[in-house]
Formats: C-alpha cells, sequence, structure tokens
C-alpha cells in the first residue's frame, strides 16, 4: 500500500489535522467548548440523522442506488459532511466542510451519552450508526478507504502471490465477481476468521485453518466489525461515567429527552394491563392479530404445543396487548394440557419462562414485545418452529395460499407478493392489514406490531368508511381536528414515537396529548 | 443385547452404583481443568443437576475433583448439564454485585438432532430412530467435523452420542472457548444449509458461484445418498414421497419427470432421469447455475443444527458420560475412526454396565484389592478404573482419554513455543 504522494492542502490551524479525513472512528473525544444550543442542535440534527438511516433502511434494500441517493439527500439538507476533500474555506451559502465534520465528531458523542444506558438503546444506536458507516464508507473511494486503514491502524496481512496461486479455484468460488485475472491482481488480506464474522456468517469468503481471504474491496465489512466492538465498548465505558455527567442539570434533561421520546421503548404496557378475557382471544386472533401472531395462535390450537421461539414471539405479544400473568398462566397451561403436557410437567417446565417474561423470574428484566425488526431479522424458524414473520419467512405459494384462505382478495394478495419480493416485509404486513381492514394507513413503519394492531380494533377507524378523506389528504388541521385527534391518538399513543418523524404535521397533537397522558 | 432390559424405575438404584464406582472422574476433571492453565477455570465452572422428581438446579461448582465426586455421589443427579465457565464461582453467584457475575468462556458445541430431519426421514419420526435413518448422523459428523478442522483450524474436537437420538460436538480449543456471541452465531450460520420450517418447501437454494465448502460437504452427501435416500428411506418409490421430492422443483421439470415416472418404476433409475433432466435444462438455460439434484440431496442429507445451542456462551449442553434417563445410555464419546460402524443401539445402558460391574472377577483382580487395603486413596481411583475397564463403558473411556492426551500434548507444545521465543530474548 502507497501512501499518497502528495500532502492534502493543510489550512494552517492546526485542529484541522483532526478531521482531515471525512470518515473517523471516533475514537477520541471532541476537547472543546461549546454553547448548550450547538449542543442541542448538534445532538438533535444527528439524530434526526440516524432516524432517517433507519427509516430509509427499512424501506429500501441497504445500499442499493435509492438507498444511497435517498441518504445523499438526508445528508446535504442536514449538512453532514459529504465530500471527500477538505477543501478551502469556501463556503457556499452554508457550512464548510470542516465545520460539517466538526459537528459529525461532536454529535456522535452527545448521542453516546443520551444512548449509553440501557441495552435497548445501545444495540439501537450501534445499529444505526453501523449502518451511516457502512454508507460513508462505501462512498469513498478506494485510496481514502486505503488511507482509513492506514490511519486506524488496521493492519492485516496480505497473501503471497504463491499462496494465491495455489488457492486461486478456492478464491474464485468463494467471492462473488472474482476472476482468475482479478484475483491475481487484486491484493487478498489474511485475517482471523473472528474479524470478519459478517463475511463469515454468509459464507461470502474462504476459510482455511481459521483464516478468511478477504479480497480488497471486502474490506469494508471488516471494518465495520471492528468499529462496532470499538463502539460497543466505548458505550460500556460511557455508561460507567455517566452519573458524573447527569448530575449537570444543563445536560440531563435533554439527555433524557433525547433517548427517551426517540426511541422510547415505553409501550405503557401497565395501561394496557386486563383489558383482554381469554375468551375473545381466538376471535380476535382472526380479526385483528397481525398475521404472524394469527399464525401463531392456530399453531398453538392446533398442536397444543408450541416451542421456544413461538413461546416468546407470541407470549411477549400477548402481555403486550395487555394479558397479565394469571391470565398468561391460565392460557398456556390450559393449552399444553390439551397435548402431551400434563399439568405438574407444566407447572415445573414451563410456568417459570411464562413468569420470566413478565419479570417475576432470573433478573426481572420486564421484557416488551418483540419489534417487527427483530422478528424479521433474528433467529429465522426452522423445522418445528411457527415464529418468524411469514412475509420473510414463508415460501411465497404457501403465503399465496394463507391469504386465499383468508379471503383476500386477488389483486391484494398480489401487491402484497410484490412488496414481499421486493424485501418490504413490513409494507407487506400493513398491506395484508389494510386489506382486511379496509383502512388506509401511512404511517406504521419500524413499529411494533401488537401496538398498533391492537389499538385500531379499538378505534372508530374501524367504522370510517372514507379513511382516505382523514389521512392522506393535506387537510386544514383545524377543520378535521376531533376526528384525527380521536383516531389518531388511539392509534398512535403506543405506537414508537418513530412515528413522529414521518408525521410531522400531526407532532404537535401528539406532544399535547402525551402530556396529557 | 446390549441393552440389558433398562427400566427407568431402577435409576434410583444404578445411579448411586453408577457414580460411585463407573463415572470416570479423574479424566472428567482433567478435562475441564484444561492442564490448570488458567486460574479457578474448573472452579468457576457451571454444572446443572436434574434431580428426582424433574428437581432442577442451577449454578451449580465445585472446587476440587473431590468435592465434585462427593456431590454427585450425594446429589445422584438423573441428568447433568454443563454450563459456562464463569467470572466469579457459580455457587456464590448471588454474593455478586449484579452485572458483574458473566459467563466468560465455554467450549463451541453443537447439538444435532434427529427430529429436526422429521419432515425429511420416513422410516422414523419425533424420538425414535433407527439404523437407517442414523446414517444421517454419520454425514452430519464427517461435514462439520472437516469444516470445523479445515475451514475453522480447530483441532481438538469431542463427538459425543447423546444417548438417544442425536449427537453433540463439543469444541475445546482454547481459541474456540474464548468466542464471542456473534462469532458462534457466525460458525453455526456458516456451517447451516438447510433453512426454513414447515412453510417452506425448498429449503436448499444453491447460486453460482458454489463455495469450496458447500462442494465439499456435497462430496460426503454424494458418498452416502444412493444407499441412504434412494435405497434405504426409499424417497423415490411411493407417490407420496416422489411427490415430496419433486414439490421443490420448477413446475417444467417436475411435469416431465411425472411423465417419465409414470413408466419408470425403479428408484435408481428415477434418481438418474432426475439428474439427466437437470444437468440438460442447466446447460440449456441462460442463467446457469440450476443444482436442483444437489439442492434435493443436501435437503434430505445435510446436518441440521439448531442455531441457539451454539450461540449462547451460558447455554447448558448435556454432559457425556451422563445418563440419558428414558433409554438408560450413557452419552459417550464417538469414535470417528470407527464412524462407519458406530451403532447407537450398542451404545452401553446404565443397567448393562452395572450387571457387568457384578459379574464375578479374575483372579489378578483380587490381588489389586490387596495392594487397596494398604493405601485407601488411590485405593478409590484404582479401583475405579479396573472397575469400569471391566465393563462395556471401557472402550468409550479409552476415545475419551486419546482426546485428553492430544490436548495435553498441544497444550505442552504451546508452552514449549512460548518458552522457546522468551529464550529469544
Amino acid at each position: 500500500m502507497q501512501f499518497p504522494g502528495r500532502r492534502k492542502k493543510v489550512i494552517g490551524s492546526s485542529q484541522n489535522d483532526l478531521y482531515d479525513h471525512c470518515l473517523q472512528f471516533y475514537g477520541q473525544p471532541p476537547l472543546e467548548n461549546i454553547s448548550l444550543t450547538e449542543f442541542e442542535t448538534f445532538a438533535v440534527e444527528r439524530l434526526k440523522l440516524l432516524k432517517s438511516v433507519e427509516n430509509i433502511g427499512v424501506s429500501y434494500v441497504k445500499n442499493s442506488e435509492q438507498y444511497v441517493k435517498k441518504l445523499d439527500a438526508e445528508f446535504s439538507s442536514l449538512n453532514f459532511p459529504l465530500r471527500t476533500e477538505l477543501g478551502d474555506r469556501r463556503v457556499q451559502g452554508g457550512t464548510s466542510e470542516y465545520e460539517k465534520r466538526r459537528k459529525d465528531h461532536i454529535s456522535h458523542f452527545i448521542l453516546r451519552l443520551a444512548y449509553c444506558q440501557t441495552e435497548d438503546l445501545r444495540r439501537w444506536f450501534i445499529q444505526q450508526e453501523m449502518d451511516l458507516f457502512r454508507y460513508r464508507f462505501g462512498e469513498l473511494t478506494s485510496k481514502h478507504k486505503t488511507d482509513f486503514l492506514h490511519k486506524n491502524n488496521l493492519k492485516y496481512e496480505t497473501v503471497s502471490a504463491e499462496e494465491k496461486k495455489s488457492l486461486k479455484d478456492k478464491l474464485i468460488t468463494s467471492s462473488y465477481g472474482l476472476s482468475g485475472i482479478t484475483v491475481e491482481e487484486y491484493d487478498f488480506y489474511k485475517v482471523p476468521f473472528q474479524d470478519a464474522l459478517d463475511l463469515v456468517r454468509t459464507r461470502k469468503v474462504y476459510l482455511l485453518a481459521g483464516n478468511a481471504y478477504i479480497p480488497h474491496h471486502e474490506i469494508v465489512t471488516i471494518v465495520l466489525n471492528d468499529f462496532r466492538t470499538r463502539l460497543s465498548k466505548a458505550l460500556a465505558m460511557t455508561a460507567r461515567s455517566l452519573p458524573a455527567v447527569q448530575s449537570d442539570e444543563r445536560l440531563q434533561p435533554l439527555l433524557s429527552h433525547l433517548s427517551h421520546a426517540y426511541v422510547g421503548q415505553d409501550y405503557s404496557i401497565q395501561k394496557n394491563m386486563g383489558k383482554i378475557s381469554l375468551e375473545q382471544i381466538d376471535a380476535l386472533s382472526g380479526k385483528s392479530f397481525p398475521l404472524c401472531m394469527r399464525h401463531l395462535h392456530k399453531a398453538l390450537r392446533e398442536n397444543h404445543h408450541l416451542r421456544h421461539g413461538g413461546r416468546m414471539q407470541y407470549g411477549l405479544f400477548l402481555k403486550g396487548i395487555g394479558l397479565t400473568l394469571d391470565q398468561a398462566l391460565q392460557f398456556w397451561r390450559s393449552e399444553f394440557v390439551k397435548g402431551k403436557v400434563d399439568a405438574d410437567k407444566f407447572d415445573k417446565a414451563y410456568a417459570y419462562s411464562v413468569r420470566h417474561m413478565f419479570g417475576k423470574e432470573g433478573k426481572r428484566t420486564d421484557y416488551t414485545p418483540y419489534s417487527c425488526m427483530k422478528v424479521i431479522l433474528s433467529n429465522p424458524p426452522s423445522q418445528g418452529d411457527y415464529h418468524g414473520c411469514p412475509f420473510r419467512h414463508s415460501d411465497p405459494e404457501l403465503l399465496k395460499q394463507k391469504l386465499q384462505n383468508y379471503k383476500v382478495s386477488p389483486s391484494g394478495i398480489n401487491q402484497i407478493l410484490e412488496l414481499v419480493k421486493g424485501m418490504h416485509y413490513q409494507l407487506a404486513c400493513q398491506k395484508y392489514f389494510e386489506l382486511t381492514h379496509n383502512v388506509r394507513m401511512l404511517f406504521i413503519l419500524a413499529c411494533s406490531n401488537w401496538a398498533c394492531f391492537c389499538q385500531l380494533r379499538d378505534s372508530p377507524a374501524k367504522s370510517f368508511t372514507e379513511p382516505a378523506i382523514v389521512f392522506t389528504s393535506a387537510i386544514s388541521l383545524k377543520s378535521y381536528r376531533i376526528l384525527i385527534c380521536e383516531v389518531l391518538y388511539s392509534a398512535l399513543r403506543f405506537i414508537n414515537p418513530l412515528i413522529h418523524s414521518v408525521c410531522s404535521k400531526y407532532r404537535s397533537f401528539l406532544t399535547i396529548y402525551e402530556q396529557h397522558g | 443385547m446390549s441393552t440389558s432390559d433398562y427400566d427407568p424405575a431402577c435409576l434410583p438404584d444404578l445411579l448411586p452404583l453408577y457414580y460411585r464406582r463407573l463415572f470416570p472422574f479423574s479424566q472428567y476433571y482433567r478435562w475441564l481443568s484444561y492442564g490448570g492453565v488458567s486460574k479457578n477455570y474448573f472452579q468457576n465452572r457451571e454444572f446443572s443437576f436434574t434431580l428426582k422428581d424433574d428437581i432442577y438446579v442451577r449454578y451449580q461448582s465445585f472446587t476440587t475433583q473431590n468435592e465434585l465426586e462427593k456431590e454427585m455421589q450425594k446429589m445422584v443427579p438423573y441428568k447433568i448439564d454443563i454450563g459456562a465457565v464463569y467470572s466469579h464461582r457459580p455457587s456464590q453467584h448471588n454474593a455478586v454485585k449484579s452485572g458483574t457475575f458473566q459467563a466468560l468462556e465455554k467450549e463451541l458445541v453443537f447439538d444435532i438432532d434427529m427430529t429436526d430431519y422429521d419432515d425429511v426421514r420416513r422410516c422414523c419420526s419425533a424420538a425414535d430412530i433407527c439404523s437407517k435413518c442414523w446414517t444421517l448422523m454419520t454425514i452430519a459428523i464427517r461435514i462439520l467435523d472437516r469444516a470445523l478442522r479445515e475451514d475453522f483450524g480447530f483441532h481438538h474436537l469431542l463427538w459425543v452420542y447423546s444417548g438417544r437420538r442425536g449427537v453433540h460436538c463439543w469444541v475445546c480449543d482454547d481459541a474456540a472457548r474464548k468466542l464471542s456471541v456473534a462469532a458462534r452465531s457466525a460458525v453455526a450460520e456458516y456451517l447451516s444449509l438447510v433453512k426454513g420450517g414447515e412453510e417452506t418447501v425448498r429449503k436448499v437454494v444453491l447460486s453460482d458461484p458454489i463455495h469450496p465448502f458447500i462442494n465439499h460437504s456435497l462430496s460426503v452427501v454424494e458418498r452416502y445418498f444412493q444407499q441412504y435416500a434412494i435405497v434405504d428411506q426409499d424417497i423415490l418409490g411411493s407417490k407420496e414421497s416422489v411427490d415430496k421430492v419433486l414439490a421443490v422443483l420448477p413446475e417444467d421439470i417436475k411435469k416431465d419427470l411425472a411423465v417419465s415416472f409414470k413408466d419408470e418404476k425403479d428408484p435408481m433409475k428415477r434418481w438418474n432421469l432426475l439428474c439427466d433432466l437437470v444437468l440438460r435444462k442447466k446447460s440449456n438455460s441462460k442463467k446457469g447455475g440450476q443444482y436442483f439434484d444437489k439442492e434435493i440431496m443436501l435437503q434430505y442429507c445435510y446436518p441440521r443444527l439448531d442455531v441457539n445451542v451454539s450461540k449462547g456462551v451460558n447455554h447448558l449442553l448435556k454432559s457425556p458420560f451422563s445418563v440419558h434417563p428414558k433409554t438408560g445410555r450413557i452419552s459417550v464419546p464417538i469414535d470417528l475412526k470407527e464412524l462407519d460402524t458406530f451403532d447407537p443401539f450398542e451404545v452401553p445402558t446404565i443397567s448393562l454396565i452395572c450387571e457387568e460391574l457384578e459379574k464375578p472377577r479374575a483372579e489378578e483382580a483380587e490381588e489389586d484389592d490387596m495392594k487397596d487395603k494398604e493405601n485407601e486413596q488411590e485405593a478409590g481411583e484404582r479401583r475405579r478404573i479396573r472397575d469400569y475397564k471391566r465393563t462395556s463403558l471401557a472402550k468409550y473411556v479409552k476415545v475419551f482419554d486419546r482426546f485428553l492426551e492430544a490436548m495435553a500434548r498441544s497444550r505442552k507444545g504451546e508452552m514449549l513455543k512460548k518458552s522457546d521465543l522468551q529464550k529469544d530474548f
């Protein structure tokens, strides 16, 4: 690897060395003083950016053309660094590149403070920062990629020419898009497999004796892995020093508002408790449950049993829609007893895990129902399982049959299958719901399935036959205020406040209602 | 007959005998101490016991081999599970500040369970196994053993028969024990080819380029496929199973085959027809890379592992040499050199080995007894070693011994390397 011959234009001040690359690992925290206003603005804008990263990632295939285009637009509108060259101080009616990088740096560290506190917050933050990093690294030229690697001490061993020759065929067949010529020309790195997990997991790399043979252009996955590890460690450390920060009265309200309002997994479960009776479940499963839960419920009724993945997904859902612990125990016991499990065995083996779900055992975490992202992305079902997302995990043919059984119209089924083909599973689910309820919905994104479905069954929206008027038109809020409030309030109250960023028009309403509980 | 008519009701009588005189405690302790390289490795290991009446106790830990023996002889567990090595002694986990008690290391483990193959085996279902479907385990072991050694560079693998319907693999290398959750799940996913549950018909999808790992695995499957699938399982015999096989194929191939199968009833010939047709389609197709015949072979034979078992650092797995309460069989290590002749129905049950123990002993044994009376402590161990050697358990303990020796040799090698390096400076 050759270092670039000429040095980049340095603009005098030593501070610029900090920001001489548009991308960074956020290893060093910023050391300057800033005003509270800047503190707040930076934080909020980065949060908006991360929210967009999440939204765009759900609606488009990651790193596809549309994805990149959309993110580019977000970047520019929110004033985050885009260009790879620092350039000179030429300010084109906006902030300079240098200032954008400074904002990038500072805002990242501020959000670390807000998002280090719980496992969920950390996971979310790391996921979005990683997607963001992956996108930005992908936009770099090859030379800048190498620069970045060197600046950050990622020196991986290159594979010798002889070894490459002897492994040529294997190398060609292990990565997509490699030919005999490219294998000879490109550099390959020998990296311990633990550092290349994403490539190993998807089997996109050749493995020998514990080493992954990575072509130069795949190095981003390795870098991402490193990024994730560093960030994870850093967040853990930040959490430990957080009490000191939180004692500062100026920062405390802002930080808690940031993490609570936007990724608050606060579905106010307590408010929901006890509103459902066990007799209602069968009827509800057909009418109001999302497809995944309907599927699980049916399997449970038929087999009188569910495996662990299904028990978790369905059990937490039932908790979320309002089953109390006693109801849950009764529900599961009565069903399992009809099968091969006797009451005694149930109490010994299964009751514990139901209580665990409600936070009454072990480390007493009151688990929240799984979000759609979790159901879609983790723990795919295998033989004998019924959990997962039917739009993601079912064969399209079988899905079609099932939808036909549930009396979805043929054109509706086609729409759903199209969405599934494009990997827009949540949109497919939304479509399914719309078609079975005769309601138009604009705004279900990256949210927890149980919340919206459960609440909408109670909402007056059910009786609306002309939803178009209410939901889609840019109407004068004053005129339809009462209608909208009733409907939206019951629907949106429990939905992940992420929606705020989409329904910007209704944001003010929601703030008012939230304050009034 | 090696089952010797096992009756679960006898467990309360047989288990104490087993733990007193047959369970190979010294080898077991030697294994889990890993040469004493890390301090407190054995002391911080979690065990869980299932006692009589299904009482389950976790966070058991022991300071010495002696304590382990005494406790097991006292509690007489029906089932023993091994968990992770924690940051503190598991038996004292309540005394530790919450959040600091963490699982640090554990062997990388795999669990292959025959029930996961129910959709592709016709001879048995659920907990049953027979010699016909056992081939699936043989295939699984060959494929995974090769991959773990050659691709991932692991050396110390212990394959164990679970006692009823599957096998477990314990990867005991240093590097394996230190793997993170993400790494374990990545390894498990690398090794997974069969994806999907009830709802998925076509569970294996291959596309160009075919990764070397898949090619290696295919060559193993191909060795066994004809005898196992076509002959023993007869997947192309009855209409029902033929339909199942054809269900994963695209419409045009399906139609053609349905027609040709009307005239051709011989399953072997039917399979050849299928392969020919797929090959023809492939050369005609512009897309290329259509491997339906290979996909079928993999769907019917490739190992199905439960990723969740391998993922968790703190996941508890059945211990080698524990007894399976339902079948009475001992969870014995499998000798890979004799893999093709391994018969799960020949694995000794606890009733058999206890019976063998009671048989009259040879002359030499009496002399040894005299020696023992002089030195009580070692006597216990020596007696135990002589005891299991007289039973069918002996050959399996030998396999375990060889495994332990290999690990000891490699540890010595590592230490020599380290000290050599130091001398250079």
